[in-house]
């Protein structure tokens, strides 16, 4: 298993969503969070005063798949999260070591 | 023509002239044999006119500074602004009022009306046509808006009962004696000639220059100029900017102290002076930073406002066009790079707004009351001697309230300390001065 963990511009949120609802992926955990890259942030001014905003807000997308259908994940995020400017993100994938269904005790595969 | 005497008449009916002075043993004469009867409709334009001037301090004047602060002080501007006009208002009736408006020297009045002594429901203010009681509950609210005013430019670093304070002595020796030399007969400025139709110089180069010397002394926040300090919530700035503008109309237009043509042209001035200084310091905004902003636009209007504030009844509205546009586009610079270049943190710009666009009005009114520049003109006007005069005054303000509030700020310093513990600051004044929090999401 894998955890996908993207960080997207947060006006590309449904699209992707719908994407991944597509592959038939059930659950997804969304945070709004902030941050930088190579997009660089804004200045924003207040009267006399100007503060250069270097964290931009972004949202992060979560999710646990299959170790074999991370590339189709990973496809279907780019797919619907691109835009082609800078600041559309990226892509981590991490290793995912076991899964546990709350409700039911289920794990690993059967609670994904 | 907030005075309190029939001399303003002379000073701004052309007809009437100066010579009204020499009348006032006269028309006390006859207000003896038969008594003054307030009129109906002036009344009424009064009573109104005073709570259009309370709905600019709550919560007009609170919710603007309020949006400006970051969330955790929000609570502290509200109270400061709200504890520090009732307090206002409860010395204007002990001695407030009788230290502005009753007989004494050149500076300061005396204490015969203390708690409204010799006041009575049927008593009309003298010279003019209302109930004395509305003239001292309009009186109230210009009492109570400007220590208020002053508060925005050491918010979120001052300490609650040091504002309480501030308001308490400043009004004492600061705001009574410039409301007694400016409005009342027998006041200094008002003998030397000095215009101010409604607080240019009393309430706004008052409440500016107490709000510089404020800043300076208690200080800068901590991390200004670090840490990112933007406006809270530029809607509620907006709200409460726009609830000035509708009040501002009983601020100038209730300073006829009557229902009549002089209330029509403060009208007038106090719309088109208006929209002027927001154009005036948007478009210039918009040049100078690349953006038009809301703040800079709705600063603007409060700039206006103020500038037109000691003309509203004495220029024309084309005169008044003037000063907005000049008020607009000197504050934005005074707000911007003056403010940049002294390093001074004036949180809410109350220097360089009210203090600067005040200093720009005052003087302007001097030029623009010219009958030959559209004004309503004054008896045996010149141009040099007028604009000499509302110099002197402006000066003899900058310089007494500059002093006195210097003093009060080291005096407060001293009895219970300006500022909170650096932490508590840190944290915020809304949870360390009243425990509580604006917004619990």
């Amino acid at each position: 298993m894998k955890i996908v963990i993207a960080i997207i511009k947060p006006f590309k949120l449904d699209e992707v969503r719908d994407a991944l609802t597509a592959l038939g992926i059930h659950g997804l955990t969304v945070t709004e969070v902030r941050g930088y890259g190579r997009q660089k942030g804004h200045t924003e001014i207040y009267r006399g005063a100007e503060y250069a905003v270097s964290f931009l807000p972004k949202v992060k997308i979560e999710v646990a798949v299959a170790t074999d259908r991370v590339d189709q994940v990973i496809a279907a995020i780019i797919g619907a999260a691109k835009t082609g400017q800078i600041g559309d993100g990226k892509i981590f994938v991490l290793p995912l070591d076991h899964t546990v269904r709350i409700r039911t005790g289920e794990v690993d595969a059967a609670a994904l | 023509m907030m005075l309190n005497r029939p001399a303003r008449a002379g000073l701004i009916a052309s007809a009437a002239g100066l010579a009204c002075l020499a009348g006032f043993a006269d028309a006390a004469l006859a207000q003896a044999t038969t008594p003054a009867v307030a009129d109906k409709g002036d009344t009424a334009w009064m009573l109104t006119s005073t709570l259009l001037v309370l709905m600019m301090i709550v919560p007009g004047l609170a919710l603007f500074y309020g949006g400006l602060v970051r969330s955790k002080n929000m609570l502290s501007v509200l109270t400061q602004v709200l504890a520090v006009a009732c307090l206002s208002m409860l010395m204007w009736v002990v001695i407030g009022y009788s230290l502005a408006f009753s007989e004494g020297s050149a500076f300061i009045g005396g204490f015969s009306k203390s708690f409204l002594a010799g006041v009575a429901k049927d008593t009309v203010n003298s010279g003019g046509t209302i109930p004395e009681y509305v003239f001292f509950a309009f009186q109230m609210t210009f009492a109570s808006i400007t220590p208020a005013l002053a508060l925005g430019a050491f918010a979120e670093r001052t300490r609650f009962s040091a504002t309480l304070l501030f308001a308490l002595l400043w009004g004492i020796f600061v705001y009574y004696p410039i409301a007694h030399m400016v409005w009342q007969s027998d006041g200094y400025l008002m003998k030397l000639g000095a215009l101010d139709f409604a607080g240019g110089t009393v309430v706004h180069i008052n409440a500016g220059i107490a709000g510089l010397v404020g800043a300076l002394l208690v200080g800068k926040r901590v991390g200004f100029g670090k840490d990112l300090m933007a406006p809270h919530s530029l809607t509620l700035t907006f709200t409460g900017g726009a609830l000035l503008w509708i009040g501002w109309f009983g601020f100038n237009a209730g300073s006829a102290l009557a229902a009549n043509d002089v209330a029509a042209l403060a009208l007038v001035n106090t719309l088109l002076a208006t929209a002027a200084a927001a154009l005036s310091w948007m478009f210039v905004e918009w040049a100078a930073k690349g953006k038009p902003s809301l703040l800079g636009t709705i600063s603007g209007v409060i700039a206006g406002l103020v500038a037109i504030t000691p003309a509203a009844g004495l220029v024309g509205p084309i005169g008044g066009i003037v000063l907005g546009l000049v008020g607009g586009a000197v504050s934005f610079f005074f707000c911007t790079t003056v403010k940049n270049a002294f390093g001074y943190d004036d949180t809410a710009d109350v220097f360089g707004v009210h203090g600067i666009a005040g200093i720009v009005g005052s003087i302007g009114t001097g030029i623009f009351v010219s009958s030959s520049l559209g004004g309503v003109g004054v008896e045996n006007y010149d141009m040099a001697t007028q604009v000499w005069n509302q110099f002197v005054a402006v000066v003899i303000a900058i310089v007494w309230c500059g002093v006195i509030s210097a003093i009060i700020f080291k005096l407060i310093d001293v009895v219970v300390g300006l500022r909170p513990v650096t932490d508590a600051e840190r944290e915020g004044l809304d949870i360390t001065d009243h425990g509580e929090r604006a917004y619990n999401m």
